[in-house]
């Protein structure tokens, strides 16, 4: 019986999360295929100057308020080279 | 009088918005401010039968605008509220026989003879919102707990803060204490983390709503109604009071004996 009642996903939660997504779409006007384009050729610009890893690469949108934000965490494969400049 | 005018807006249509103009507009009025209400939405009419007003419509809105009569003229006084008045919208024309410059010209005329002046918006982001905005100077965005309407009025916000008319205060209407409580409706705290807005009211979801305007009497007289005591809370906070926001958990075992809800 509990576990039937803890087992149970609450549907407003579910909303919850769906809305989070669509409104960040709504919001940027940017549909998530186009999200997947824009990270892509954000990869591949930033490979032209650095060495990275594009598969560590965490390129997402964040919510702050009513402000969206595109956030990007970019490892860098290895830096000492570009440092001696 | 320099009335502050108010635009109840949604996206979505059937979240309460009439209903919600005509409490607010009687409760200003029970604490003796002088009020106008308007319908915005033309061809749509409705804030009269919620104000039990129907029967007493000579001119409107339109004929105002078209200059078929004085803006007095078309100012329904209410039955039992003498401070209290309705300009209805048209029947039988469309929201195209209103700009948002007519608009702004007609509460500039109405600001110096009233308190307040309560915009009934209709539903949707076109003419018809773009009228009953154009005079704002404050616009509560209505929603109810539920996905397709907290996503409309995202789409009102955001449209309200690059015209430059945010920042809206957010009504939630039709809230399910119960429905919370067991994690099926979306509760307050989810749909302000998700419009990130002032909360300016929560209704909670209550029968005597749709009794009253069967009636055609509005029930934020009704100190007994849930429904009527948020709908005179959020008056209060429009006039400046600092009114705690209640707590709708469910009812106890107790209140439950009593018949109370």
């Amino acid at each position: 019986m509990m576990s039937f009642l803890f087992g149970r996903k609450k549907s407003a939660n579910n909303a919850k999360e769906r809305l989070q997504l669509v409104l960040i779409h709504d919001r940027t006007d940017l549909t998530p295929a186009e999200l997947e384009a824009l990270k892509d050729d954000l990869i591949a610009t930033i490979s032209r100057h650095i060495d990275i890893d594009p598969m560590a690469v965490r390129i997402n949108m964040a919510q702050e308020g009513r402000e969206q934000r595109l956030v990007a965490d970019i490892p860098l494969k290895s830096a000492t080279r570009r440092r001696a400049r | 009088m320099t009335a502050k005018v108010i635009t109840v807006a949604s996206g979505k249509g059937g979240v309460g918005k009439t209903t919600t103009v005509a409490n607010i507009a009687v409760a200003l009025a029970a604490r003796g401010q002088k009020v106008t209400c308007i319908d915005g939405d033309i061809g749509l009419r409705n804030l009269d039968v919620v104000l039990g007003l129907e029967n007493r419509i000579v001119y409107d809105l339109v004929d105002v605008i078209e200059g078929r009569c004085r803006l007095r003229q078309a100012m329904i006084r209410d039955k039992r509220l003498s401070e209290l008045y309705l300009i209805p919208a048209a029947q039988t024309r469309d929201k195209t026989a209103v700009s948002p410059s007519d608009m702004v010209r007609l509460c500039d005329e109405l600001r110096t003879e009233v308190d307040w002046i309560i915009i009934d918006s209709p539903a949707g982001i076109e003419r018809g919102f773009k009228n009953a905005v154009a005079a704002a100077d404050r616009v509560l965005v209505m929603t109810n707990p539920e996905v397709s309407a907290v996503r409309d009025a995202d789409r009102v916000i955001g449209l309200l803060e690059a015209d430059g008319k945010g920042p809206a205060s957010l009504i939630i209407n039709r809230l399910n204490p119960a429905m919370v409580k067991r994690g099926d409706m979306l509760s307050v705290e989810d749909v302000l983390d998700l419009l990130a807005i002032d909360l300016i009211g929560i209704v909670p979801e209550d029968e005597n709503v749709i009794v009253a305007s069967n009636k055609g009497q509005p029930l934020a007289l009704d100190d007994k109604s849930k429904a009527g005591q948020a709908f005179q809370h959020i008056a209060r906070r429009l006039l400046g009071e600092k009114v705690p926001f209640q707590d709708f958990n469910t009812p106890n075992v107790f209140q439950r004996l009593l018949g109370r809800k």
